[in-house]
């Protein structure tokens, strides 16, 4: 069990915003260093909840109930929060969904990079301006010196992302949950990013959760894959055999019914209310 | 009768033209001559990436913003300058459902006052019981329940409020709707039944509709014509089954490439195409 990275075992929460609405329901999973892991769902199903909880920045109406996060056999729900200020953001980083909000607007490139490196690898300032530039250069930035000396507003969605990836790589942490980092993209920037994603991953050997709500990501990116609803893990394995040989009703019904330029008549069959019916049913949803 | 219902041709729009109090903004041009033609049902898609400039078209075909090149007509009528009050009886005829239905809908009025409100005004209905009768009849075909009927936007879900969307503009009896963007903050499944609604309603109704969307797999699903859209040109239209089977122009093909499908592939995140 040396290269298990990641366990969640029995994750249970409630939302007390909903009355004690159960948001997790006895989610397991596990990650492999050096695996890319696709946590997927449509909205409310849980996945980002999930992120939020490994992260440690679950909001404070959403209760745990019962389980374990487990990262190289210590349980983040135990720990203190100083131990956890020192795992997040250099064992564990975070690739956010919105490249926008994630930088502080008010302060350069170079200098953000480098108050990182400062904090968490305890490199002197001339040592942390170094390797920010390199980093910049590593997630393949064409012009690192300009994009140093910019603000954020200055610079393109895909462009702060690719910042936002060589942030998160910087630490060389080696789990790394990517949050719908591709949402607010175009489609030819979302591929470029992606790629770059799995490309670091790779060089960098570490393990990614890669929360999406689109199956055609999950299949091109990831290589296992867990399907949620409702807060209940639905279907998980390796991501070829749940995309060819899906075992649960609403896996198939759910790839049905997304649309694909190559088949005129796909993207018309919604999930039958019947799937929704039996599913609740099974996860005890009344 | 003429075969095409809404015809535009050269169309070039320009922001920030005029001067303003302290000198104005440099015109941006966002359209250079764009010829768009959408025959009577017929359901054409407009695609492109962010800054394309397809919202913009969309709303110079409408006449929502003006235009300071080319040409509209609509059912055979010029109406590239027509002033307001002439425009005025066209709108009931050119509907628009937007892309965020909680921002299009009234917060503090009933869907019954949304739904029924535009029909006493056009005068599509006499009285306040035969628009109540016209509007339940098409909360049926866009299968919400009565009930709907008192509860206020806020009180739907996502994909209840865009079927409320939809359900305002066909109530109105157009000929042609245009839609934006109107599926793309859904989920897969409910974004599967607003697709599959709107083709159907369009072929009921012998609507003409014009679909904008950055996404081609959604084009594919609901368009009978596409036209592409790079930095405010047209680089390439077609019926759906030959732009979709062999793209002409690069920039089609990278869209295309680019799009992620549900399936092992294992080359596709290294392949490249150039646009």
């Amino acid at each position: 069990m040396t290269d298990m990275l990641l366990n969640v075992t029995g994750l249970s929460a409630v939302s007390d915003r909903e009355g004690g609405l159960p948001v997790l329901r006895d989610v397991s999973l596990s990650l492999k260093k050096g695996e890319v892991r696709g946590l997927v769902g449509e909205s409310g199903a849980g996945k980002s909840t999930i992120a939020k909880a490994i992260l440690g920045i679950l909001p404070r109406t959403v209760r745990v109930t019962g389980g374990w996060i487990n990262f190289k056999n210590r349980d983040l729900l135990a720990m203190k929060p100083q131990e956890l200020r020192s795992i997040m953001g250099s064992e564990i980083a975070l690739i956010p969904q919105d490249p926008q909000t994630a930088l502080n607007p008010g302060r350069r490139i170079g200098a953000q990079l480098a108050d990182g490196l400062r904090l968490k690898r305890g490199l002197s300032a001339r040592a942390a301006e170094a390797r920010a530039l390199q980093l910049l250069a590593d997630v393949q930035i064409r012009d690192p010196d300009r994009v140093m000396a910019s603000f954020p507003h200055q610079l393109s969605g895909g462009m702060r992302q690719r910042v936002l990836i060589a942030a998160a790589f910087a630490v060389d942490p080696e789990l790394v949950v990517a949050d719908e980092p591709t949402t607010a993209l175009d489609v030819t920037v979302q591929k470029e990013i992606l790629r770059l994603i799995r490309r670091m991953q790779e060089a960098h050997g570490t393990g990614v959760l890669f929360v999406t709500h689109d199956l055609g990501i999950v299949a091109q990116i990831c290589d296992s894959v867990t399907l949620l609803y409702a807060g209940k893990v639905i279907e998980e394995g390796p991501v070829r055999s749940v995309l060819e040989n899906p075992q649960h009703a609403y896996t198939r019904a759910l790839i049905a019914a997304g649309p694909r330029y190559d088949r005129p008549d796909a993207g018309l069959e919604p999930v039958p209310e019947e799937i929704f019916h039996a599913l609740r049913q099974e996860i005890g949803i009344r | 009768m003429d075969r095409n219902l809404l015809v535009a041709t050269g169309i070039e729009v320009t922001y920030g033209k005029r001067a303003g109090l302290f000198g104005g903004h440099t015109p941006t041009p966002v359209l250079h001559g764009v010829d768009i033609r959408i025959g009577r049902g017929q359901t054409i898609g407009i695609v492109g990436e962010s800054g394309s400039g397809k919202t913009t078209l969309g709303r110079a075909l409408l006449r929502l913003v003006d235009v300071s090149a080319g040409n509209i007509t609509f059912d055979g009528e010029d109406i590239t300058h027509i002033p307001e009050n002439e425009m005025r009886p066209l709108r009931r005829r050119m509907q628009m459902i937007f892309q965020d239905p909680m921002a299009s809908l009234n917060p503090r009025h009933t869907i019954r006052r949304i739904l029924t409100g535009p029909l006493l005004l056009h005068g599509i209905a006499g009285d306040t019981a035969e628009a109540l009768a016209r509007v339940k009849a098409v909360l049926d075909r866009v299968s919400l329940p009565t009930a709907c009927l008192d509860r206020y936007p806020h009180e739907l879900s996502g994909g209840q409020r865009q079927r409320i969307g939809i359900a305002r503009a066909v109530l109105m009896e157009p000929d042609f709707v245009l839609a934006d963007e109107i599926v793309s903050g859904l989920d897969v499944s409910t974004q599967a039944q607003a697709l599959k609604l709107l083709k159907e309603l369009s072929r009921e109704l012998g609507l003409a509709m014009a679909f904008i969307s950055h996404d081609l797999s959604v084009i594919r699903a609901i368009c009978d014509h596409v036209y592409v859209l790079q930095l405010g040109r047209i680089v390439e239209q077609g019926p759906c089954e030959q732009v979709f089977a062999a793209p002409s122009a690069a920039y089609t093909r990278a869209l295309l490439d680019a799009i992620p499908l549900p399936e092992y592939d294992p080359g596709w995140l290294e392949r490249k195409t150039e646009a």
